[in-house]
């Protein structure tokens, strides 16, 4: 079978502009969850945030800045920095290039703020840039442009699940021979009124609005609710031979992938996590290793009071009790469409570096979690594979598993 | 409003909503083909000069102003 690699990571996160920042911070523990100074945030019940380390307008001109939307402008940094990363060079067959990149609400800040132009100046004054900005699929849209990818550019939007679905697709795309190369990945920024109040109004955010930092705890007691994160991931996959032969650096396998769906309820997780379980054994099907294998998972790990117990319930059926969770939500917030890539970056550093990030603020754990967390401080571990998962509103379920180089 | 005036409102406006550099604005350059100033630059560009220049420029003279000379023309007409 074709053999999948990753060689080139990029990432934009609340806890650095880069992949080396964002990987330093995670390890060493910190928090990129803040309060939010904005007017417009006074009036909601959730004023926290994790806003990104370092602004786009930092990267990019301002004319380009000015034409996407801020999902996709971290779209596209991301992507800029794996493809610099893998070092490929220009003469790549653009025709074997596929991108699949994913957001999970699409460019909702331009919608409002477009709509609020045409509420108060008229038609005539809104953006013709409008519609690409806001449409979801416009980062894959931008980063294929970027790139001039012409083997396919696909953008899944599965909530949550995005970007490791993304990743999927992407490593599926090069098993079946339509390309050699593929950009995978997600982003997300919607921190603003409307989206916050709707998230607000399910419950699912939590309201510790005065202790920012302590605000993301997957898994502990105390959880009442993820917190809203912005940020992007992108990797470069690579059929294995076409890697070799121009002599990259190989960070680790794509070893399978799982993805299901629950047909269980609009946003509420199964609590046996059925279809979380099975898109984790189809990834260690598609694999062909021993469950006992994984010595790792980056939990899905939201900080939301059934989600995180239902995970565990899946894990443990499914690859057993000898594993080392983390959530590392607990550090970038929740990045939504950008989640799995960024914590698929950090399942692919785990393996790599030998390091699992913490789970900070897990002060005192739920007592029903009977797995090993790597609790607030991170943990060095020699790993073979390791998984990464992610679950979405609408029942989206994937699990992604890496394998050492 | 003379000729110079106009083109250097034009100017201002190209740099702002297109990232032209002012130094290459001249009577004679294409917005496409010069200036890659594209379509939906252009509507930008269009409705920034109504509101500066204080003009109406119709969607269908649009496509006649093809190059910055021909754009200050129209707004000198007013």
């Amino acid at each position: 079978m074709t053999e999948v690699v990753v060689t080139g990571l990029g990432a934009t996160t609340p806890l650095g502009g880069d992949v080396a920042s964002t990987w330093e911070a995670l390890v060493a523990g910190k928090s990129g969850v803040n309060a939010l100074e904005e007017e417009w945030a006074q009036q909601l019940p959730v004023r926290i945030a994790a806003q990104l380390a370092v602004e786009p307008s930092e990267v990019l001109p301002r004319i380009r800045l000015r034409r996407l939307d801020r999902s996709e402008q971290i779209a596209l940094i991301a992507a800029q920095q794996a493809w610099g990363d893998a070092g490929l060079s220009d003469d790549l067959d653009r025709e074997r290039l596929g991108v699949v990149f994913g957001s999970g609400i699409g460019g909702a800040l331009t919608l409002l703020e477009q709509d609020d132009i045409l509420e108060g100046t008229g038609p005539r004054r809104v953006s013709p840039y409008t519609v690409p900005m806001l449409m979801p699929n416009g980062p894959a849209a931008v980063v294929g442009l970027e790139f001039h990818a012409k083997a396919g550019v696909h953008a899944p939007t599965s909530a949550c699940a995005t970007s490791a679905e993304a990743i999927s697709w992407a490593a599926d795309m090069i098993r079946a021979g339509r390309a050699d190369v593929a950009i995978a990945g997600g982003a997300e920024a919607v921190i603003g009124g409307l989206p916050m109040a709707g998230f607000a109004s399910m419950k699912a955010m939590s309201t510790r609005n005065d202790e920012p930092e302590r605000a993301s705890r997957p898994w502990d007691r105390d959880r009442d609710g993820f917190v809203m994160g912005e940020g992007a991931g992108a990797l470069v996959l690579e059929r294995r031979e076409h890697a070799e032969a121009r002599g990259a650096k190989i960070y680790a396998v794509v070893a399978g992938s799982g993805l299901t769906s629950d047909g269980f309820d609009i946003v509420q997780p199964d609590p046996e996590c059925n279809g979380g379980g099975r898109a984790m054994r189809a990834a260690i099907k598609q694999a062909g290793i021993d469950p006992k294998s994984v010595g790792h998972v980056n939990a899905h790990a939201t900080s939301t009071p059934v989600g995180d117990m239902a995970e565990v319930k899946g894990v443990k059926r499914e690859i057993g009790d000898h594993v080392v969770l983390t959530g590392t939500k607990s550090m970038t917030g929740h990045l939504l469409g950008g989640a799995g890539a960024v914590e698929s970056i950090a399942t692919i550093m785990a393996i790599h570096d030998g390091v699992i990030p913490p789970t900070i603020n897990l002060e005192n754990p739920d007592p029903e979690l009977d797995l090993d967390v790597a609790a607030n401080e991170a943990r060095k571990k020699d790993l073979d594979a390791a998984m990464n998962t992610g679950f979405g509103f609408g029942g989206h379920n994937a699990a992604v598993l890496f394998t050492k180089a | 409003m003379s000729r110079d005036e106009i083109r250097e409102g034009l100017s201002d406006i190209l740099e702002e909503v297109a990232g032209v550099n002012p130094d290459d604005v001249a009577d004679e350059k294409s917005f496409t083909d010069d200036l890659d100033v594209d379509s939906l630059a252009m509507v930008e560009v269009v409705v920034a000069a109504e509101e500066k220049f204080g003009v109406k420029i119709p969607d269908d003279e649009v496509a006649n102003l093809k190059t910055v000379g021909d754009a200050v023309s129209y707004i000198e007409k007013g």
